[in-house]
This record gives C-alpha cells, structure tokens and sequence, in this order.
C-alpha cells in the first residue's frame, strides 16, 4: 500500500514533468524529459554501471570507515573523562568547520583516485556517527546505572551491558544520517578532482550539455541513496527488535 | 516452597543496620539532621512519609548511590560495611528492554560476569514461577503488563539474595488493585529478610510492615515504631488496619 502510493506520486510527477517539457518546448540541452532520461539511461548503461561502480565503491567505503571510526570515538570519548576534556572541544569546533571546503585538500594530499573521495565520505559521516552516539551513551537512564551500582558492577560493565546496548537506538539514528550523506561526501570529492565516478560523469556531461547523461547519472545516484537507506533501515530494524516501532501509524494499514 | 529458592549455603544471616546522625542539606536548607533510624533483622521496616521530606535520599545513602553528609554513620550488626550487600527495588521496574525476562532476573550475575551455572538459571526460573511468570522467561519486557514488570523486578531483587532489600516506592506507580496483588506476592517473596521499604501510601505500609515509621516535617523528623498486629500481608478490609491507617494519616499531617 505504501508503496503503491508512492509509485502513484511518482508518476503524477514525472507525467508533470514530461507535460511541462513538451508544453513549453524547452530546449533539451536545459531541461530533457523523463522519456529522453531514461532514453540515456539505457543507451549509456555500461558508462553508468563503470562510473556507478566506482562512486558506490567509495560510498560504501567511506562508510564503514566513518561508523567505525565514529563508534570508536564515541566509545573513548564516554570512557574516559580526560578524553572527554580535551578532545570535546576538538570535535565541536571541527564541525563547525565546513567539511566539504576540505575537499581541495583532500585531493591535494590524496590524489584524484578513490583515497581522496573515501576519506571526504569518512569526514562526512563521522560527526553524526560520533554526536549520535556519544549522546546515546550520556543519556542513559539513569535508574538502571543506580541498579547496576547496587548490583557490584564495575564501570566498563556498566558500559558494554547497559551504556552501550541502551545507547544503539541513539546510533541508529547517526547511522541513518550517515547513509543519507555519505553520497553527498563521494560526489563532492569527485567534482573536486577525479577521473571517475558518477560526480565525474556528471560535470562531464554538464561541459558537453549531454544533460540527459547528467540526469540519468543523477537518477543512478539517488537510486543507490535509497537502497542504502534503506538497506540502513532494515538492518537498524532487524539488529534492534526491542526497540518500539518509530511509525506505528504507518505500518497499520 | 522456600527452601530450594535460597540454598543454606547461600541464604545471608540475618543483618540489622542502625541509621544515626543522619544529615542532608538541600541548596542551604537542612532537610533533616541527626535522624536516627533502626532497620531490624529479618523483618521489613516501612518509613512512611510525603514527597520531597528526603525519605528516597536517607534510602539511598543506606544504598551507597548518595553520600552521606556527615555526620551519618550507618553501622551494620556484624561491623561489615554495606558495601555490595544490598539489593535494590525502585519505583520503575528497571528491566533492560533488550534482555528477556529471564536474562533480566540474572542481570546481577552478568554484570559481574559470574558463569551463568545451570544452578542459578534454575534458581531464576524458580523465582519467576514464585511470581506468578513461569513459561514467560523468554519474553521481551515490553510484552508484559505494568504489574508483571514490577513481579519480574521482585523476582531480580530477590535473586540478588543479598541481606539487606532497599525497596523506593516499588508499587506506587501500579493501579490500585495490581498494587494491591503486588503487595501480597512480595510480602510472601521478602519473608524472614531485612527490609526496607519507603512509601508514602499508609495502607501499603500497613500492609506489608512488621514496623512502620512516619517521616514528616521541615527539618524532618522520624517517630516510634508503630507495630500492627498480625503478620504481612495483612488483609485489607482488616478493622484494626483501618483504624491504624487513620492513625497514620494523622501523623502524616501533624
């Protein structure tokens, strides 16, 4: 049901867009209709499989690195107060920093291959990653520390039996922002400097005013958006039965 | 019934704690000072009293989760501290949401990463049947009513077995007639143990206390014993209970 509802949205738009494009007469080289996208879609697929190949890879990359690396300093940052001391302050002016005015950078110190768009994505989700669930793990209700107290618990107890399983709905939420902007992270890195990529493929075209091909690159890369929310989605779902469905409304009909 | 549930060679001796001196200070304004207050071997001692007069601090100094302000000494009968000896009931049930019931009854053991022996599992699930949950040990907490939440945290108090319970309002938070059920099932579980029990419900204390002591006033005060007839849990349509609750509810506003 909820799906069909959003594929009847989806067509109304396209059918909008179709309707403006062939109402107005824009020129293809502004504005291609769905119909020419998907046009590119099919005739360029193997450029965009190649090119898509690389991006995922990077996203999926940066991924994993930015959630480890994130968890990893969320958990120092909770379990030691001298972390805590010096390294707050570090973090909180660091995201105060832009991170994609980094990017330059990155390519500078990197190279124009992957390592420079996998650690842009890394920059990117680590920060939500971290604040999520270094939060979770401060917030823990504070009943069940005075419980695990009385019960003789030592504190890295404390932290791997309550903290840190109270504290995953908290990083589920991080993980779901991560998954949403780490395509955000590859791409930038790719328009910055790079010699693949759907970013790459896009500039490409835009400077051929192949903009069907820009289109059809963009329609890849919010497909992968999607899936990996999703797949995020799922996963967070499926790792945390306990925890009470965040969309009953949705889920009833 | 008992006697597989608490083992000799883990049942504690009886232990009687004595409460002097005690002291607390709230932004500047004394909330009590030099209160005194015996809890008696093997027998539950209920300390009545309104909100906010401090009862759920002294409670928790006696716990070891508040500081005691000098100069509150609380002694044991064997001269041991405290320390590690208490099992602790509060008003919320506690219960970890991603553990199962079970695995919630035995939270005490995997905190300490004790082995989780045969014997104690055992023992937890003997405990949830004295409760009223046998067959439910595998269940999430969020599928359990209000009460039978509350009947798994008695179950974890009492696998804890330690010598002294600390009970914070545990039923306060139940409808009247879960609460009233919930008393009959821990009078019978806490039987021959050291009890402390705050509350500010008189019939809860009338129901459930061998001793009830009325906590009230600004800097508060603790009164006499007061020693209802009869053993816990005493029914509640008893005329002696009534004509004591109205007792109490006199000290309470005097």
């Amino acid at each position: 049901m909820r799906l069909l509802r959003a594929l009847i949205t989806a067509a109304v738009l396209l059918a909008l867009w179709q309707g403006v494009v062939s109402l107005t007469g824009v020129p293809r080289y502004i504005l291609p209709g769905p119909l020419a996208v998907a046009d590119a879609l099919q005739r360029q697929a193997p450029l965009l499989v190649r090119h898509g190949a690389t991006t995922l890879t990077e996203i999926l990359l940066g991924l994993l690195l930015g959630v480890a690396l994130g968890g990893a300093s969320a958990l120092t940052l909770a379990s030691f107060r001298t972390a805590r001391r010096w390294l707050m302050p570090l973090l909180v002016v660091s995201q105060a920093i832009p991170v994609f005015a980094l990017a330059p950078l990155l390519v500078l110190w990197l190279g124009y291959g992957m390592a420079s768009k996998v650690a842009m994505a890394t920059l990117v989700i680590f920060f939500p990653v971290t604040t999520a669930l270094f939060d979770g793990l401060r917030r823990t209700e504070p009943g069940w520390l005075d419980l695990a107290r009385t019960m003789g618990a030592s504190r890295r107890s404390v932290l791997w039996h309550i903290r840190l399983p109270a504290a995953l709905p908290a990083f589920g939420s991080g993980l779901r922002v991560a998954a949403a902007v780490a395509p955000i992270g590859a791409v930038i890195g790719e328009w910055v400097g790079s010699s693949s990529g759907l970013g790459y493929l896009m500039l490409h075209a835009n400077a051929r005013m192949q903009i069907d091909l820009l289109f059809a690159a963009l329609v890849v890369l919010g497909v992968f958006a999607v899936a990996l929310y999703a797949a995020v989605d799922a996963l967070i779902r499926r790792a945390l039965p306990w925890q009470p469905d965040t969309h009953p409304a949705e889920e009833k009909d | 019934m008992n006697a597989p549930l608490r083992p000799n060679t883990l049942a504690p001796d009886p232990l009687s704690i004595t409460v002097t001196g005690a002291r607390l200070t709230y932004g500047g304004t004394e909330l009590f000072a030099n209160l005194a207050l015996t809890i008696e071997a093997g027998i539950t001692t209920c300390l009545l009293g309104p909100s906010g007069v401090g009862k759920t601090t002294l409670l928790r100094m006696v716990a070891g989760l508040a500081e005691p302000e000098p100069p509150t000494a609380i002694d044991t009968s064997d001269g041991a501290p405290l320390h590690g000896r208490v099992a602790y009931m509060a008003q919320q049930d506690l219960l970890l949401p991603w553990l199962t019931v079970l695995d919630n009854v035995l939270l005490g053991a995997r905190l300490r990463h004790e082995r989780r022996s045969p014997a104690l599992v055992a023992r937890a699930r003997a405990l949830l049947d004295q409760v009223g949950l046998a067959g439910r040990e595998a269940d999430r907490p969020a599928t359990l009513s209000g009460g039978q939440r509350q009947r798994v945290a008695i179950a974890r108090t009492l696998m804890e077995d330690k010598p002294l319970v600390l009970m914070d309002e545990p039923f306060s938070a139940l409808d009247a007639l879960t609460r009233l059920r919930l008393q009959d099932a821990a009078a019978e579980a806490l039987a021959g143990r050291t009890v402390l029990m705050i509350t500010h419900d008189p019939l809860e204390a009338l129901r459930l206390g061998h001793r009830i002591h009325v906590m009230t006033g600004r800097p508060a005060t603790i009164g006499p014993a007061l020693e209802p007839p009869g053993l816990p849990p005493r029914a509640v349509d008893d005329p002696a209970l009534l004509a004591l609750q109205a007792e109490l509810l006199r000290r309470l506003a005097g």
